[in-house]
């Protein structure tokens, strides 16, 4: 059936579902009992409303970015936040493995029991420790893992504070559980770390869940063990949950990651989000992972199950491969982001804007309001994209956080970043 | 070797015509740094050389490529380093390595004609004392090379903004 007869079949009033559903693709010919008064409302017409917890979130601010930059066609895109390589071979092949051998059916909901296991022995890099029975829950990319996390722990009404700016879908998901979103916002001075003091004056004392992203999508900040330490302490005395999105973990130049659950007193607090999307290139296979306590391991399990039953088994089976071969080739990215990385910031520094230096993941964020007519980062980033065809995420996509700066991710090629901050260079230089 | 010097070569091996600032940018070395390392690598036999990689089947240019296994018999005279020294005298002779397995030599072997390739195997290297045996494989096609695959890139298709 066209897009077009399904649209007509949603669009009908009460009672003609059933029968232009059972016309199959014949529904124009068959639905004699509509005159054409009728069938001009139900054209112009839609009887859905959405919830108001859905009508209350403002769509992508990137999703409105994205529409311009997909209608030119000679466009460097720095916009993009997702891996330019592909999945290690060893993950490809473990998957078309399971596909030769058949294994389509449903795994545990969990996931399968060789996966968690792989996982444990894996966090363990990070000083992780989590029981594959009872604490590690497999889910369809981190972003599953986010949204179970906040529909199984927050309770309507509950208080989220969000670190800004940050990666786009917290907020609308706290939202979408019946939560409260409390931006918290960091700064461009202290390197876009989160500190004590700007909980503090955010009001996130009175908050029930605090989700930090580190390293951070967008600004690419890290936190230090120290730094987490006065955010852990607060969340004790305050008695917040945390949920916190490591996805970037492996992804990180210079010291190691540090995952706040390792800090006294926060293991049985926070829920760990991770995934192979980032370190692994594997975006499109959508696996992600959560490490809880038993308690919110348990509950996060169980909306998993009713809605999702369990992840793609093909994606478990290359997620596997993954952990146990790849390290190599996790590596090798790794260095070359690092040189791309190097690379990005020293031309931004030229070309006199500021930027943080980015500890992890693959995004600069630098300050362009000083550059941007009315230091709108918007009207930046949308002429700097019809002038030059580089295109730049605002920063204000990302929470009030993020305005007066632009994302750019350097996972894309050495040649484009070069040709792109050459564009960047002419557009400044003539602004 | 420290981690500029390894990021350097990084650096230079993905691609040698890298611009001196470039590679500064990427290593977080001075300009006057990368030089001066440059010229300690290049001293000390580390770099030995800045090639391309040519994909000659896509110019007009004739060339006829080869890989040939080289068998030896040593005798109290003759080392490996003896041999190969005369082999590797030829300009008709890309790389040469002494490799463990069913053979001692394997040589990368590039000429205008195959008779030329042939030529120097039979004239060049057959009649070497020590040589008992010569295999020449002449490659039929070329899909990687250094690194480098001989492909058409595939076209990005990612979306151009995403979270």
């Amino acid at each position: 059936m066209s897009d077009g007869d399904d649209e007509r079949r949603r669009d009908l009033p009460d009672g003609g579902t059933d029968d232009v559903a059972s016309a199959g693709d014949d529904v124009r010919a068959d639905d004699t009992e509509l005159d054409d008064t009728e069938l001009d409302d139900v054209r112009e017409g839609d009887r859905f409303t959405p919830a108001d917890r859905v009508d209350a979130v403002a769509p992508s601010g990137i999703r409105a970015f994205f529409e311009v930059a997909e209608s030119r066609d000679d466009v460097i895109s720095l916009g993009v936040g997702e891996p330019d390589f592909t999945a290690p071979w060893p993950a490809r092949s473990a998957a078309i493995a399971s596909l030769e051998r058949g294994r389509t059916s449903y795994t545990a909901n969990r996931g399968t029991p060789e996966l968690r296991r792989a996982i444990a022995r894996h966090v363990e890099r990070y000083d992780l420790s989590y029981d594959p029975e009872e604490e590690i829950l497999v889910t369809t990319g981190a972003s599953e893992a986010v949204d179970l996390a906040f529909r199984a722990l927050v309770d309507p009404g509950d208080v989220v504070a969000l670190p800004t700016p940050t990666y786009v879908s917290y907020a609308p998901g706290v939202t979408f559980a019946g939560g409260e979103p409390l931006p918290v916002p960091t700064y461009h001075e202290d390197d876009w770390s989160l500190t004590p003091e700007a909980l503090r004056a955010a009001g996130a004392d009175e908050a029930d869940v605090l989700v930090l992203c580190y390293p951070n999508n967008p600004t690419g900040a890290t936190m230090s063990r120290e730094e987490l330490s006065g955010v852990a302490e607060f969340c004790r005395e305050h008695d917040l949950l945390v949920v916190s999105d490591e996805i970037y973990a492996a992804l990180t130049y210079g010291d190691e990651h540090t995952s706040v659950a390792t800090l006294p007193g926060m293991r049985e607090r926070t829920v760990v989000i991770n995934g192979f999307s980032k370190a692994y290139a594997m975006t499109g296979l959508r696996l992600g992972y959560a490490l809880a306590p038993p308690t919110a391991s348990a509950a996060m399990t169980k909306v998993h199950q009713y809605s999702m039953l369990s992840a793609p088994t093909t994606a478990q089976h290359a997620a596997a491969a993954a952990l146990q071969r790849c390290d190599d080739e996790v590596g090798e990215m790794r260095r070359e982001y690092d040189r791309r990385r190097r690379y990005l910031t020293a031309r931004l520094r030229e070309l006199g804007l500021d930027v943080a230096e980015p500890g992890g993941a693959f995004y600069a964020f630098p300050r362009v309001a000083d550059v941007a007519p009315d230091g709108d980062d918007e009207a930046f980033a949308t002429d700097l994209l019809r002038e030059t065809g580089v295109a730049a995420v605002p920063g204000s996509a990302f929470g009030d956080g993020g305005a007066g700066h632009l994302r750019l991710s350097y996972a894309t090629g050495m040649d484009e970043l070069k040709e792109a901050t050459r564009r960047l260079e002419s557009y400044l230089a003539e602004h | 070797m420290d981690d500029e010097t390894r990021a350097l070569l990084d650096v230079l091996v993905a691609d040698a015509r890298e611009s001196t600032a470039d590679i500064a940018r990427q290593t977080g070395l001075s300009a006057d740094e990368v030089d001066a390392r440059l010229d300690d690598l290049e001293a000390a036999g580390v770099l030995r050389g800045y090639t391309a990689v040519v994909d000659w089947d896509r110019t007009d240019a004739d060339r006829v490529a080869a890989v040939v296994e080289v068998n030896v018999e040593l005798d109290r005279e003759t080392a490996y380093e003896e041999i190969a020294r005369r082999i590797a005298e030829s300009p008709t002779v890309d790389s040469l390595r002494l490799v463990s397995g069913d053979y001692d030599f394997a040589l990368d072997v590039s000429a205008n004609t195959m008779q030329a390739v042939s030529r120097f195997v039979a004239e060049e290297v057959a009649p070497l004392p020590a040589v008992t045996k010569t295999v020449t494989h002449y490659v039929m096609e070329t899909y990687k090379e250094r690194g480098v695959v001989f492909d058409d890139r595939d076209e990005d298709d990612r979306l151009s903004v995403t979270p």
